[in-house]
């Protein structure tokens, strides 16, 4: 079964992907159909087709391909840590250190690379945080870590309505766009991507123990795993994906919390399917959102954000009510 | 396994102080005594996942706490109270977490182990739910879900958390007590938490009894089972009557 069930949703998922880039490198306000996006790539020539696909929306495709990857891994991982569904990448105020340091660099006039570093570095300073206060006397529990990390995030976004307000308003435009998430036309960056694919790599090595600590944290314990070892591990890896994600392309909401739900409703819950799956899943999410977000509205773009509560919400209830129906057809078949 | 001066406590209760016993195996031990005197904290720290606050356990001469982790988990297994599962996985997945320790570390299950968990389904009355989720099934199904993952994990200790808890009284009389008398025959040991002195006599031939106070009283369980003992341990009076050759205990 878990074989059947592996091979099922394997094969979709490399097609998936290919599709996904397929529309987003032919969509957009220039009207360049798949074709010619083909001829273009082949031929290299600089023409303007070339540079607006592989210089625009190549570079955007796969920031918001490897960002939405990182996104619902970490989402998985924190769920799993926190043993709680409702677990997202920022629900630990990383991100909200992110925002605060972007802020201040924006609120400061700095050049765009310098924002993302103190964005990274604000990141780095609320998990060291969330962290070393979490982790007191005795257990390193879920209920702690999830307490510290929720009130360190309400801290942060504080810091982030305070900066707001003091702000000159030529200032806040960026700064709203910054937090609502949205990408520049930068590719995602080579550390960025080694991270993702040693993440999933590393990850998968453990997904039997994470399986087990899915399950229960003494039950894990009792069948001989390290779990402070992995629960450390665990953090410290959704913690990194968070950072990255989140000053390549801001806040962007729903893809940690939505696609790994999503995927274990369509997958399981077995982590050996779940983490690549939801990786890809939430790459090809936001691939599309990315598309939509320059299209719908073009030639005015709007944030990621927005268009991926707007895919995320629908798509994640339907699958819900399904997955109910599900279960209740399972129920009636036992009685 | 013995108990070496082991001391137990959680908040203000103490579980047992200074107890020092052998369970040796082809022993079958009930724990029993009121609610919150700390039978589950005992038991959680014979399996090694507390540190006890003094004194120490060992297996065949061993310190638990030197035992590594994979071994430990080949030697000890343990039944749970009922936990709610977060994250719902399948029946077959569930069982064969059973197998984790015997597994290398980076490989999957074979089928070897999948023909292993589904056989234990199948003796648990669970045959065709292998793919259902968790949270779809009853208390009892679950729990027998459970018991067939501790089979699964083949250990020579088996420590059982109120294991009739959710059984009817078919899974309770004939499926658990064939299961007990077979690691009796096995030679394994078995040390399980009892409400039901009646059930408890009825599988097990040592007891040991935990006052609440931190004092607790040990030994086979002919010798243990009076009326006076009982009476003092609930905090009532029980009476013992006999039927079907069996003493029983009856609350007066």
């Amino acid at each position: 079964m878990q074989g059947e069930r592996l091979k099922q949703v394997i094969w979709l998922l490399p097609i998936l992907t290919i599709a996904s880039l397929g529309v987003a490198l032919s969509l957009g306000s220039a009207e360049i159909d798949w074709r010619q996006v083909l001829i273009t790539m082949q031929s290299g020539k600089e023409t303007f087709d070339h540079t607006v696909v592989m210089q625009l929306r190549l570079p955007r495709a796969a920031s918001a391909f490897v960002v939405g990857g990182m996104l619902a891994m970490a989402g998985v991982l924190m769920q799993v840590l926190l043993r709680n569904p409702l677990a997202d990448p920022y629900v630990l105020g990383i991100s909200g250190g992110a925002a605060v340091g972007a802020l201040i660099a924006i609120l400061l006039g700095w050049q765009s690379g310098l924002i993302s570093s103190a964005a990274a570095l604000g990141a780095m300073l609320s998990m060291g945080l969330v962290f070393f206060l979490s982790r007191g006397s005795g257990d390193w529990s879920p209920t702690r870590l999830l307490l510290t990390g929720v009130v360190m995030a309400a801290g942060w976004g504080a810091g982030i309505s305070f900066i707001l307000s003091v702000s000159p308003s030529s200032h806040l435009y960026s700064m709203l766009f910054w937090l609502m998430g949205d990408f520049n036309d930068a590719w995602p960056g080579f550390s960025r991507t080694l991270l993702l694919v040693t993440s999933l790599f590393v990850t998968l090595l453990f997904a039997r123990p994470l399986n087990l600590l899915a399950v229960g944290e003494l039950r894990a314990k009792s069948l001989g795993v390290n779990t402070l070892f992995l629960r450390l591990g665990i953090y410290v890896l959704a913690s990194m994906l968070t950072a990255a994600a989140v000053t390549l392309a801001g806040t962007i909401g729903f893809v940690g919390l939505v696609v790994p739900h999503m995927t274990r409703l369509i997958a399981g819950s077995d982590h050996r399917i779940l983490l690549p799956a939801a990786t890809i899943i939430g790459g090809v999410l936001l691939v599309l959102a990315e598309t939509l977000s320059r299209t719908i509205l073009a030639p005015r773009q709007l944030p990621v954000g927005v268009i991926t509560a707007f895919i995320g919400v629908p798509l994640f209830l339907y699958l819900l009510r399904r997955g109910l129906r599900r279960a209740a057809t399972n129920a009636n078949q036992k009685l | 396994m013995k108990t070496h001066s082991l001391t137990v406590t959680i908040g203000a209760t103490t579980a047992c102080h200074s107890l020092s016993l052998g369970f040796e195996t082809g022993q079958v031990w009930s724990v029993l005594g009121r609610n919150g005197v700390g039978k589950s904290t005992l038991l959680k720290t014979l399996a090694g996942l507390r540190t006890s606050n003094a004194g120490s356990i060992t297996i065949d001469g061993d310190l638990l706490d030197n035992i590594p982790r994979k071994l430990r988990a080949q030697t000890i297994g343990i039944l749970f109270q009922e936990q709610d599962p977060t994250f719902p996985a399948t029946v077959l997945e569930t069982v064969l977490t059973g197998r984790h320790p015997w597994l290398s570390p980076f490989r999957g299950e074979e089928k070897k182990d999948i023909e292993m968990a589904l056989n234990e389904l199948s003796r648990m009355d669970l045959e065709g739910m292998e793919h259902r989720t968790l949270d779809s099934l009853s208390g009892g199904e679950r729990r027998r879900v459970d018991l067939a993952a501790l089979i699964l994990q083949n250990t020579r200790l088996l420590l059982l958390d109120e294991p009739v808890n959710h059984l009817d009284l078919h899974y309770q009389v004939e499926v658990l007590g064939r299961l007990i008398n077979n690691w009796r025959d096995q030679n394994r040991t078995v040390i399980m938490v009892m409400h039901d002195i009646n059930l408890a006599l009825r599988f097990s031939d040592h007891l040991l009894l935990l006052f609440g106070d931190g004092e607790c009283a040990y030994g086979s369980a002919s010798q243990l089972a009076t009326e006076q003992n009982f009476s003092r341990l609930y905090g009532y009076p029980l009476s013992r009557h006999l039927a079907n050759g069996s003493h029983f205990f009856i609350p007066a």
